[in-house]
């Protein structure tokens, strides 16, 4: 129920914006996260984007996968 | 960077289990409060890949299966009211109440449209300027302030035959209610990540600081999960209590500030009804009294026969942790996607659903 997809944002007009979800366009709510940009990849949940998602965390994290995985192999 | 597959690599998991099993000591259960990680978990087979040491139990997170059966009820009395539109998230149609169900009363001819988004109810209550739509209102902290956002928007473009049943729930609530109880001994809470994407961390504090159990905020995916449960057993092994996100790309700890702004706006707590559990202070979302024009249960006369619960059905128990589907001697029996007897069978999100679905005989 609290399912949230991360979508691309593709274009804004007013408080709404134009993403693609699975090859299908659709316009989603920017109400909750008037901060979004052209180009920011959103969490979006019942048609309104909750978040913007943060990149470098998200690459931080995958970094840290990273160093575990070759740390395991190791050990 | 898609933020999906990244997050779904098998290496990357290999070396996440390979840890939590060199790491993990003590014998522990942690609790997977949202139904979304609950999929997540038996839809990859996590809790085959993890040590002997740490039980899973699953919690009361899917707002679907919470709700309590005479709140249905008045959802099923609400439709059968003339020149009214019912408007739906489609897990809510199936979902058996004492008598009825939304399906059944669809197949009987009343009006209900299972919609995306209030923004599709929204339009319908435009196009329908005779009639009256009446939203559905179930979700926890991620979906109130798109609810409240659907009213704020009804009253900038002028719609007045738009409606609320006002069915929300707030997790932290609960889980202080399932604490108190004592009738699930948890060693760590997996706390979910998408009402922490609204609330933030921080309400998450007082089950670290009073109860002594660790808790991780949580992303959706195979890797997030593993990381959750390495940061769990890493907690548990050096004796410390307290809130960490793992999901980080996702969950800010203050939260998002413009959502529980418009929480605050437009809704008040109140105490409400859990399935299962019964009711919990101020665990329920009510609109505020500015807002008393958008609220059905106001607006329409609504008069649900008493309300009982199916025979034999354990969602209750499920819901509580205390009991497994396993232990229901209806699961995939009587009782199936198809066929549902109780709303855990329902919900996509549901443990009964997602042992039917993933289970197997692996059951738990």
């Amino acid at each position: 129920m609290c399912l949230a997809i991360p979508v691309l944002i593709k274009s804004i007009k007013n408080k709404e914006a134009e993403v693609e979800i699975g090859g299908i366009t659709r316009r989603i709510s920017l109400w909750l996260t008037p901060e979004a940009r052209v180009g920011d990849y959103a969490l979006v949940h019942t048609g309104y984007a909750i978040n913007i998602l943060n990149q470098e965390e998200a690459e931080e994290t995958l970094r840290l996968f990273e160093e575990i995985a070759k740390a395991e192999e190791k050990s | 960077m898609k933020f999906i597959t990244e997050f779904r690599r098998s290496e990357l998991a290999e070396g996440l289990v390979s840890q939590i099993h060199r790491e993990s000591k003590t014998p522990v259960r942690f609790m997977e409060f949202c139904g979304g990680h609950t999929v997540t978990i038996f839809r990859y087979g996590i809790r085959q890949v993890l040590p002997k040491t740490i039980e899973m139990v699953s919690g009361p997170g899917c707002p679907v299966c919470v709700t309590a059966n005479a709140d249905l009820d008045k959802a099923i009395a609400l439709s059968q009211t003339l020149e009214v539109i019912i408007a739906t998230f489609g897990d809510m149609i199936k979902v058996p109440g004492s008598r009825s169900s939304l399906q059944k009363e669809k197949a009987n001819g009343a009006e209900i449209r299972i919609v995306y988004s209030t923004m599709d109810a929204l339009q319908i209550a435009e196009d329908n300027p005779d009639k009256s739509v009446i939203f559905l209102g179930v979700g926890f902290e991620t979906t109130a302030p798109t609810i409240a956002a659907s009213i704020l928007q009804a009253e900038e473009r002028g719609i007045k035959n738009y409606y609320i049943l006002s069915m929300h729930k707030l997790c932290p609530p609960v889980i202080r209610a399932l604490l108190d109880s004592g009738e699930v001994k948890l060693h760590g809470l997996i706390c979910p990540g998408h009402v922490s994407t609204i609330i933030g961390s921080h309400p998450w504090e007082f089950i670290a600081r009073d109860y002594g159990i660790p808790c991780v905020v949580s992303g959706f995916e195979p890797l997030d999960i593993l990381q959750c449960v390495d940061m769990l057993v890493a907690q548990i092994e050096k004796g410390e209590s307290k809130v960490e996100i793992a999901y980080r790309r996702g969950v800010r700890p203050e939260g998002n500030r413009e959502a529980l702004k418009l929480i605050e706006q437009v809704f008040e707590p109140y105490p409400t009804e859990w399935r299962g559990i019964g009711e919990v202070p101020n665990s329920g979302l009510r609109l505020r009294k500015e807002y008393k024009s958008f609220d059905a249960e106001l607006a329409f006369d609504i008069n649900p026969r008493p309300t009982y619960e199916p025979k034999d059905c354990i969602c209750g128990d499920i819901l509580r942790g205390v009991k497994t589907p396993a232990d229901c001697k209806l699961f995939s029996k009587a009782c199936t996607p198809e066929y549902p007897v109780g709303p855990c069978m329902v919900s996509s999100e549901g443990s009964c659903s997602a042992y039917y679905l993933y289970g197997g005989n692996f059951g738990g």
